[in-house]
């Protein structure tokens, strides 16, 4: 564990499309992730930024290049497998919240625990719990219709940490969002990432929100532009 | 993980209950209609060989001509000779009536009915089962002077005389009155839809000389012996008539010798191909009630293609997101094809009773539409789910 990252890009191309339509997203990444770092991923719209968390959450599957977790090529994995790294790993949350249209919020965040086989009782402590820390309480009984954009934001927050995932992927989790509410879910994510060491990889497209990781790297035209710890000069 | 899976495709239905509500009313339409309509003529079926197996297995029916209905040819009719020859040489024949049938209105005091006047005797009532509520049958004397009396069928009595006890007073028949001696048991109605009880019967002779005014005869019934073959007094008959009726060796019957099976098989394979004509009918319905469940499951693809991709993203494995939508398709279909059979249950009994038909419980179409109806809901549940459930997630969820 000590030797080998948490997470290992090579070489990560993905082109989009065929022949004349195709387009180079990711033109080779290498990137090294430890346990328990947490990451800001910045770059113009375009670079390549969701391409590259798709990638890392298994939800893509890159063109060429290798990925490791935990020391596994990933895609030496079949597709039950990856899913099972997903169900048991990771936790993504989407630029676009994707929630289960009219399910309720704790319906929403139970759902993980639902495909790990926990029991009941458990996964609705669980539910409770997570909803609890996002600062929902009281809300669990809501459909997305009836939240606003902050408060889906904060039941998908809630769906990806509900199974205390090694990694938090985190796709612009306040892109929509008022400063205030930003700063709220920055500071949560800060807080996983710091009290329950879960590493975290966070697409921001603002330097405010960046500042609260600890290191950010930044995305140009699908490469990897720079690479820097937080407090260095930039 | 069954049990998740079904937790979760419960969920799901819950949570589109216009749609699932939708899908399951085109099953629910679909498959009372059929079942409904298939019951409803098995009945109906069933009612008329009830009907003509209660005459009795051993009663034989002479009629001239070859065909019933439209087309059929004009054959002589018989006479009264012919009745005696059969009385007296058909030695298998237990009791042989004679029937003449004119319709006619019968009137008393101010209420007058139109209803039909057999002219028969006293084997009429023992061939055809009925018995007496009231009175009695003719006296020989009757029959072979031909005295103007009538035993009449429970209709003419409700529709003349009402409250009033009708033995012993006298209606009109056209021109001459006529005195009822006698009232039948109600039977109800036929199993082609109408009533055996409007009726006034009367001796043959009766009949034939002050209302057709001839020596015809419409029909013979004929009952045969205990112990003897159906088969050989059938044989027997023809070789009779044939020779009375002078028909030549190379030439066909001018008549027909049928018993009960014949008659029922003639008249439910009637009622059956009524039954397929219903059943095909109510199959199309099936078949549009499939199609909207197809309809809708396209229309709602998109919504679950995310759906599927939202699953998938979290760590569901394709298998488990397709027995859920396998699990709500096929409770879905199921649950639409029990409420149909329920449906159907009620509304063929109601109806059955509603058209005096018996109600016949029918095992292979309810299983045969219950099975359609869920084999329409898997197929266009569940196909749809598979293609999307083979996506890559991001694929899944960028679905537009
Ligand atoms: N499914 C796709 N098919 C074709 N091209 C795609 C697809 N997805 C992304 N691209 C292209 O790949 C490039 C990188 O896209 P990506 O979504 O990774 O950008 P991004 O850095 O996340 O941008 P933003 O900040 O706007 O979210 C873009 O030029 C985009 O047009
Ligand atoms: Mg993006």
């Amino acid at each position: 564990m000590s030797d080998a990252p948490l997470i290992r890009l090579s070489g990560i191309t993905k082109t989009y499309g065929r022949g004349q339509a195709a387009f180079q997203a990711l033109k080779g990444i290498d990137l090294a992730v430890e346990a328990g770092e947490f990451v800001a991923v910045m770059g113009p719209s375009g670079s390549g930024k969701s391409t590259v968390m798709n990638i890392l959450g298994c939800l893509d599957t890159p063109t060429s290049g290798s990925y490791e977790f935990e020391g596994v090529k990933v895609e030496q994995l079949t597709r039950n497998e990856r899913a099972l790294l997903r169900r048991n790993y990771l936790g993504f949350v989407f630029q676009g919240f994707n929630l289960l249209a009219r399910t309720t919020a704790l319906e929403n965040v139970e759902l993980p625990l639902i495909y790990r086989g926990e029991p009941l009782v458990r996964r609705h402590a669980a539910a409770r719990d997570a909803l609890r820390q996002v600062g929902l309480e009281g809300w669990e009984h809501h459909t997305p219709g009836e939240l606003s954009g902050g408060q889906q934001q904060r039941v998908a927050i809630a769906r990806a940490i509900v199974t205390r995932p090694h990694v938090l992927l985190a796709d612009e989790p306040t892109g929509n969002l008022d400063t205030r509410t930003s700063e709220e879910i920055m500071e949560l994510i800060a807080a996983f990432n710091r009290e329950l060491g879960i590493t975290v990889l966070m697409v921001t497209h603002e330097p405010d929100m960046a500042a609260h990781a600890r290191r950010v790297v930044r995305f140009v035209d699908g490469r990897v532009d720079s690479d820097r710890r937080n407090g260095e000069a930039g | 993980m069954l049990w998740n899976t079904l937790l979760l495709a419960l969920r799901a239905i819950r949570r589109n209950l216009m749609r699932s509500f939708l899908t399951i009313l085109g099953i629910v339409i679909g498959v009372a209609a059929v079942i409904t309509m298939v019951t409803l003529g098995n009945g109906a079926t069933k009612s008329v060989s009830d009907q003509i197996s209660s005459m009795g297995s051993n009663l034989v029916m002479v009629m001239p001509g070859q065909r019933f209905g439209p087309g059929a040819v004009a054959a002589a009719p018989f006479k009264n000779a012919d009745v005696e020859a059969v009385r007296s040489q058909i030695t298998g024949a237990r009791l042989v009536a004679p029937v003449v049938a004119k319709s006619a209105t019968a009137v008393y005091q101010a209420n007058n009915w139109s209803t039909v006047v057999y002219g028969s005797s006293n084997e009429y009532f023992e061939a055809g089962n009925w018995t007496l509520a009231a009175g009695r049958t003719f006296t020989e004397a009757e029959e072979r002077s031909g005295r103007a009396v009538c035993v009449i069928g429970d209709t003419v009595r409700e529709k003349l005389f009402g409250r009033q006890s009708p033995v012993g007073n006298d209606i009109r028949i056209k021109q001459f009155s006529c005195e009822v001696i006698g009232l039948l048991q109600a039977k109800g109605q036929s199993a082609m839809g109408s009533d055996q009880d409007d009726m006034v019967v009367m001796p043959l002779r009766t009949v034939q000389r002050r209302l057709s005014g001839s020596q015809d005869i419409g029909r013979l019934s004929i009952s045969v012996k205990e112990g003897v073959s159906i088969d050989t007094v059938k044989a027997q008959l023809t070789l009779l008539l044939r020779e009375r009726r002078n028909i030549a060796e190379n030439e066909d019957d001018d008549f027909r010798v049928m018993d009960t099976r014949q008659i029922a098989e003639t008249l439910t394979s009637t009622t059956k191909i009524l039954t397929m004509l219903l059943g095909a009918v109510a199959a199309v319905s099936l078949l549009v009630g499939g199609i909207g469940i197809m309809n809708i499951m396209l229309v709602s693809v998109t919504e679950r293609t995310r759906e599927i991709g939202i699953r998938l993203a979290i760590g569901a494995l394709e298998r488990e997101v397709l027995l859920q939508f396998l699990i709500e398709a096929v409770v879905l279909a199921s649950l639409g094809g029990l409420i149909g059979i329920a449906i159907a249950t009620a509304a063929s009994i109601f109806l059955a009773n509603l058209m005096a038909i018996p109600y016949l419980f029918d095992l292979g179409i309810n299983l045969l539409a219950f099975f359609f109806s869920a084999a329409i809901g898997v197929i266009f549940g569940y196909f749809p789910a598979r293609r999307a459930a083979g996506l890559n997630p991001i694929d899944a969820l960028r679905h537009e």
